[in-house]
């Protein structure tokens, strides 16, 4: 729906040492519920395309993808304007099992990080070990960016896709910004 | 006179002329130097006073543990006090001005300290001032506070940026001299990842001034070879200005990295940046620093550490005088001897403490060079005031009787080498106490031990007691091959570099110079520059009973200053041992505390400064709100309006107008930070029942109910409407601040206690932009803008449906906490601003206003509603606010309702809540207490009631309040008196708290 904006209606920054921008709206359904459940899996895998990801995990292509948020938890992403039916196929498919489904589409703002100084930005606010060998493709966290929880996956080589609460994003931008600031490359990795 | 000399110095660069100044006088130097290389090649000996006698102090050392050259540095933006000249690169421009002293550097009045020194020992404050007591805040304190301190507090706001940056090694080596670089490099052969922090610009440390051979070549150029052959590694990180500044548990590092400290103007990007390291293993090259001795007047400018005045020769290429005594107690010092005769300079005499049967080979080498020694004596005092003029030999075994004065302007001592055993100890390391070298080195037995217990932190080289290049070489690497192997990595192949070792001859201990040195003597022989102690305080303190470390440090201040006692430490305690006739193991060391040296503030902070310094919530209409007047008001991280200002009005004029217009024609509250959770799963009404004081089990779809939540021990934490949507599902609403602790309250809940219940909550606070619609035209707004039926029989008070508005998907709640006409529509949250557009197009004509907090607590009040976090404060329990129908009797059990039935909380003299209305309409102050009569026993005037809401109400007219009155709800009627702190005593009757519509008629429309 065209009413519908981003929390920054698609902000961009891209004179650091790294391209700061805003992604456009993705669609976000929580699925809480036995991970280990066949009716979990073939929920998640309906509506996503893909395998369900191990701990720490994250398989996604795109704007479709599922990210494993802890033990009882995924983020299940679709096309926003996919959700409403996402989650009747979801809720279908996993029937009366004992599940929740909800979505969280607007309670997030997705930045993408990118450039030859993506992982000197992230390094600068999270505490997570984001050498190459350390941090690849696939890879999911959830942890904290400098004042505020955030999840980070790699979506492709120097691209990071990080979700926040809609509520911190300008704080969030600003602080990857900062982070960016020119001449503060580190060469680190 | 101190002064540059026409060769040498291999760190300078005489190409480059840079131009600064010192107390506004300018002066020139070379790209290379530190500020005291260039201040000591102008001349410029004297640099500072000392900070209780007002000494003048010049220059001792070359590094880090400069206790007397501390700088203002910079101006306005960039202004930082107590900043270290030894350690401060000379950039173009630079400003600097020297510290405490009034009015200038050169004639100081506080000078009149020094010549009452006698009369102020050890603990003189204290003895002091303690009497009479009321003098201490009026008199004693402020002069005591303009007297003391070094540099001045910056005034202006910091020009400079700084950030963190997080890493991760499997060994990481702190310092880059020669045993950094060895441990470095045998570590990275096994194929670790490692990291390299060395604090000064350059690699090599001081191997590069003492020199050597390795593997037949000299040590300068065995040191580029490693660093050109660890950069190329793609395993190895190296980072010079980057000082290791403390080591904690589980292998965390804090590297402090000055990055454009040497060249503000001519860099972009960050100042400052924090490593924050998380290391497999850390191994402390640190080296070593060098001691003073103790004699008379060792604090005249021109008395400097031995090595220090080899390394201004050798490094920048620098004189500290023409004619330069050495005193020494070890053959370190020889190697300055024949350094300053090599570049031309006079040594008239070595005067070495000990005496030796037979020449050392450094001994052999300075006499063969022409250099007097002289075995067995000492200093007994040195002369001269602002500079050294001379000495006055003694002999070491004596009490200092003069034997002859030689004139010299310079003398270089050394009383021995500590290593530098600071990052060792941080985490636990314990040390040993080193006999035949007089010093403290780590015990390896007793190293910091990491989660599995094994030890995570190594030392290396001299850092580790090793003295010697070969030495040095072998113990490092060695040390870097275990940290990697003991990760788990392949153990290098290659051997240690073989280096040349020069016998020397063993030092002694010298802590007093002359050992039997007089009580005259003795209160000029300084332990503390910085802080101003001598010998005789220490001895002072021992006598007074301070024979603890720890408490001697406190009472006499030695090492608590600024360098932390870098240079003092060791000298203070063999001291205090000898007064307390103990060895010194037993008197043992104070903590060494991280930082190694002061770090930023800046850094500290790293981003976290202007709009980042926090992180503040926006809802969905946060611009708007912004955009159009609003007065922010923080309500946990969020920002909400307390009111839309317009042109002309004060906030109160603005709260008045939305409070009365609401009740009139229409309002729109952002009701968006309102806490929204999901609770389902077949358990779900019975967990919420266990949660909630009320039942909300019997609840029906489409149905809202308000609730309340008591802690296990009974006391209120939140409330808000809960809404039943669908058979195992239901929203529940909390407060602003409630929606994550609530959240985190029932996921506990469930994790620990009721894991086995069937619920799932997520928290959905986010999702929605919801918007309060309020007042007698809020059906008319939303008609107007059409879709879903709206009125009184499709959607009844306390009920809820979802549908579409103005082409908006929305679920509409018929709820009011404001006695009007209510709805609050939930969009979703991308479409909050459109849908916030939408509602004000088609209230214009029904006198839409936007309304603030301000006003939503007025409302509220006028109603008689109760607010979390004004009517309770932690200690306020449902039965207090009258709130009994809202405490079920049908459930056997819910969090609280045991709480509820201790005697104290069932307590009939609990005060309770009712409505408060002064006599003469005015508003009671927010807090107010009510006073009865009589004291209590600590003589205050008794109480028996406080203001928990207090407010003007522009649609009664007067000012209207609640508040907890001791048997209040049976006092209708009553008088009771609340003295303002404005002097005014408030007298106010005890009503019911509904002022506004008691029968509710206007909700229900």
């Amino acid at each position: 729906m065209s009413r519908a904006v981003t929390a920054l209606d698609g902000a961009t920054s891209t004179d650091g040492i790294a391209t700061i921008t805003e992604v456009a709206l993705q669609g976000m359904i929580t699925l809480r519920g036995d991970l280990a459940s066949a009716g979990i899996k073939k929920a998640a895998k309906t509506v996503a395309s893909v395998d369900v990801p191990g701990a720490g995990q994250a398989n996604c292509s795109d704007d479709r993808g599922i990210c494993w948020m802890s033990p009882d938890e995924l983020l299940v992403l679709c096309p926003y304007d996919e959700v409403d039916a996402s989650l009747d196929k979801i809720r279908s498919t996993i029937g009366s099992d004992h599940a929740l489904a909800v979505d969280v589409s607007d309670a997030r703002a997705v930045f993408r990080v990118s450039g030859a100084g993506a992982r000197d930005v992230l390094a600068k606010l999270v505490p997570v070990d984001l050498k190459p060998q350390a941090f690849a493709g696939g890879m999911f966290r959830r942890t904290r960016m400098a004042q505020v929880p955030v999840a980070f996956w790699l979506h492709e080589e120097d691209v990071f896709q990080i979700v926040c609460f809609r509520s911190h994003a300008r704080y969030v931008f600003d602080l990857l910004k900062v982070a960016a600031q020119p001449g503060s490359a580190v060469d680190f990795f | 006179m101190s002064t540059r000399l026409a060769t040498g110095g291999r760190l300078i660069d005489k190409g480059k002329a840079v131009t600064f100044t010192f107390n506004g006088s300018k002066m020139r130097g070379f790209a290379g130097d530190t500020l005291a290389s260039a201040l000591l090649a102008n001349d410029q000996m004297l640099v500072g006073r000392s900070f209780k006698y007002h000494r003048p102090r010049g220059i001792v050392a070359s590094g880090v543990e400069e206790p007397n050259a501390l700088v203002n540095l910079g101006t306005e933006g960039t202004f930082e006090p107590n900043q270290r000249a030894t350690t401060t690169e000379l950039f173009d421009g630079l400003t600097a001005a020297s510290q405490n002293h009034w009015p200038s550097l050169e004639f100081d009045v506080g000078a009149v300290n020094a010549k009452l020194s006698r009369f102020m020992p050890a603990g003189f404050y204290y003895k002091m001032f303690i009497h009479p007591r009321p003098l201490w805040k009026h008199v004693y304190e402020p002069f005591i506070r303009q007297a003391a301190g070094l540099g001045k507090a910056p005034k202006g706001r910091d020009d400079d940026t700084y950030e963190h940056f997080y890493a991760f090694c499997d060994v990481l080596v702190i310092g880059g001299g020669i045993a950094g670089l060895t441990a470095a490099k045998a570590a990275a052969a096994s194929g670790a990842n490692v990291v390299v922090l060395e604090q000064t610009a350059h690699w090599g440390g001081r191997s590069l001034v003492d020199g050597g051979t390795v593997d037949a070549k000299p040590v300068d150029k065995v040191v580029e070879q490693m660093v050109s052959e660890l950069s190329d590694m793609p395993n190895v990180t190296m980072r010079t200005r980057t000082m290791g500044a403390g080591v904690y548990d589980h292998g965390y590092v804090l590297g402090y990295e000055r990055l454009s400290d040497h060249a503000p103007h001519s860099t972009s990007g960050p100042r400052h940046r924090l490593w924050r390291i998380r290391a497999g293993h850390v191994i402390t090259a640190t080296g070593a620093l060098e001691r003073p001795l103790s004699f008379a007047g060792n604090d005249i400018p021109g008395v400097m550490l031995a090595s220090a005045v080899r390394d201004y020769v050798s490094n920048y290429g620098v004189s500290v005088g023409d004619r330069t005594v050495v005193v020494t107690n070890n053959d370190d010092a020889y190697r300055t001897a024949i350094a300053l005769k090599t570049a031309g300079l006079t040594v008239p005499v070595v005067l070495d403490a000990r005496v030796t049967p037979i020449d050392s080979p450094l001994m052999s080498e300075a006499k063969a060079a022409g250099i007097k020694v002289l075995m067995g004596h000492g200093i007994s005092k040195v002369l001269g005031g602002k500079r050294v003029t001379g000495v006055a030999v003694c002999s070491q075994a004596g009490e200092g009787a003069v034997l002859e004065e030689i004139a010299c302007d310079a003398v270089a001592m050394s009383g021995g080498w500590s290593p530098v055993v600071h990052l060792w100890s941080h985490c636990g390391g314990k040390l040993l106490w080193d006999t035949d070298f007089a010093m403290f080195r780590p015990d390896v037995d007793k190293a910091p031990i990491g989660a599995d217990g094994r030890a995570f932190v190594s030392p290396a080289g001299a850092a580790n007691g090793h003295f010697g290049l070969s030495d040095i070489i072998g113990d490092a690497h060695a040390v870097g091959a275990q940290a990697a192997t003991a990760l788990g990595h392949d153990a290098p192949t290659s051997a240690a570099p073989e280096a040349d070792s020069v016998d020397e001859a063993p030092m002694a201990a010298v802590w007093l110079m002359p050992q039997g040195a007089g009580k005259t003597l003795r209160a000029k022989a300084w332990l503390d520059y910085q802080n101003d102690v001598k010998v005789s305080d220490v001895q002072l303190a021992a006598q007074e009973g301070f024979e603890s470390v720890e408490h001697a440090k406190r009472y006499t201040t030695l090492g608590m200053a600024t360098d932390q006692g870098k240079l003092s430490n060791i000298n203070g305690l063999a001291i205090l041992s000898d007064a307390l006739n103990q060895p010194i193991p037993q008197t043992g060391t104070t903590t060494f505390r991280p930082p190694y040296t002061p770090i930023s503030m800046g850094a500290i902070a790293g981003e976290a400064r202007a709009e980042v310094f926090q992180p503040i919530r926006r809802t969905p209409l946060h611009d708007w709100h912004d955009a159009n007047g609003a007065d922010w008001e923080p309500v946990g991280a969020w920002r909400r309006p307390y009111a839309y200002v317009r042109d002309g009005e004060t906030v109160h004029d603005a709260v008045m107008r939305e409070t009365k217009n609401v009740r009139e024609n229409l309002g729109l509250l952002d009701a968006s930070t309102l806490g929204k959770i999901i609770v389902k799963g077949s358990d779900a009404g019975r967990f919420l029942d266990m949660l909630y004081t009320n039942m909300m089990s019997t609840l029906k779809p489409g149905k809202c109910r308000y609730g309340l939540m008591c802690s296990e021990n009974g006391f209120l934490i939140d409330d808000g409407v809960v809404a039943r949507i669908d058979e195992d599902t239901w929203l529940c609403h909390t407060t602003t601040g409630g929606a994550e602790s609530i959240h985190q309250h029932m996921e506990e809940w469930l994790q620990t206690e009721w894991w086995n219940w069937q619920v799932y909550v997520a928290n959905v606070t986010e999702q929605y932009a919801q918007i309060a619609v309020v007042g007698p035209n809020a059906r008319k707004a939303l008609e107007a803008l059409g879709g879903m039926d709206v009125s009184k029989e499709a959607l009844g008070f306390m009920e809820w449906a979802d549908g579409s508005l103005g082409g908006f998907d929305v679920r509409a709640y018929r709820i009011s906490f404001s006695g009007e006409l209510s709805y609050e529509i939930a969009v979703r949250a991308s479409e909050g601003q459109a849908f916030w557009d939408a509602l004000m197009a088609v209230g214009a004509s029904l006198g839409v206003m936007p309304y603030g907090t301000e006003t939503l607590h007025i409302l509220r009040a006028e109603k008689g509603f109760i607010m979390i976090g004004d009517e309770t404060d932690g200690t306020v329990i449902p039965q207090d606010l009258g709130l009994h129908w809202a405490l079920s009797k049908k459930k056997t059990d819910y969090l609280g309702k045991r709480a509820h039935t201790r005697s104290h909380m069932a307590d009939p003299e609990r005060w309770a809540l009712v409505g408060l209305e002064t006599v003469d309409g005015s508003v009671l102050p927010d807090g107010a207490y009510a006073v009865a009569d009589g004291e209590n026993a600590n003589g205050q005037r008794n109480v028996q009631g406080r203001v928990t809401s207090s407010y003007h109400s522009p649609n009664l007219g007067k000012g209207i309040a609640m508040g907890l009155v001791l048997h209040g709800p049976d006092r209708m009627g009553e008088i009771v008196e609340f003295p303002g702190t404005d002097g005014t005593v408030y007298k106010a009757k005890i009503v019911n708290p509904v002022f506004f519509d008691p029968e509710g008629e206007k909700q229900n429309v």
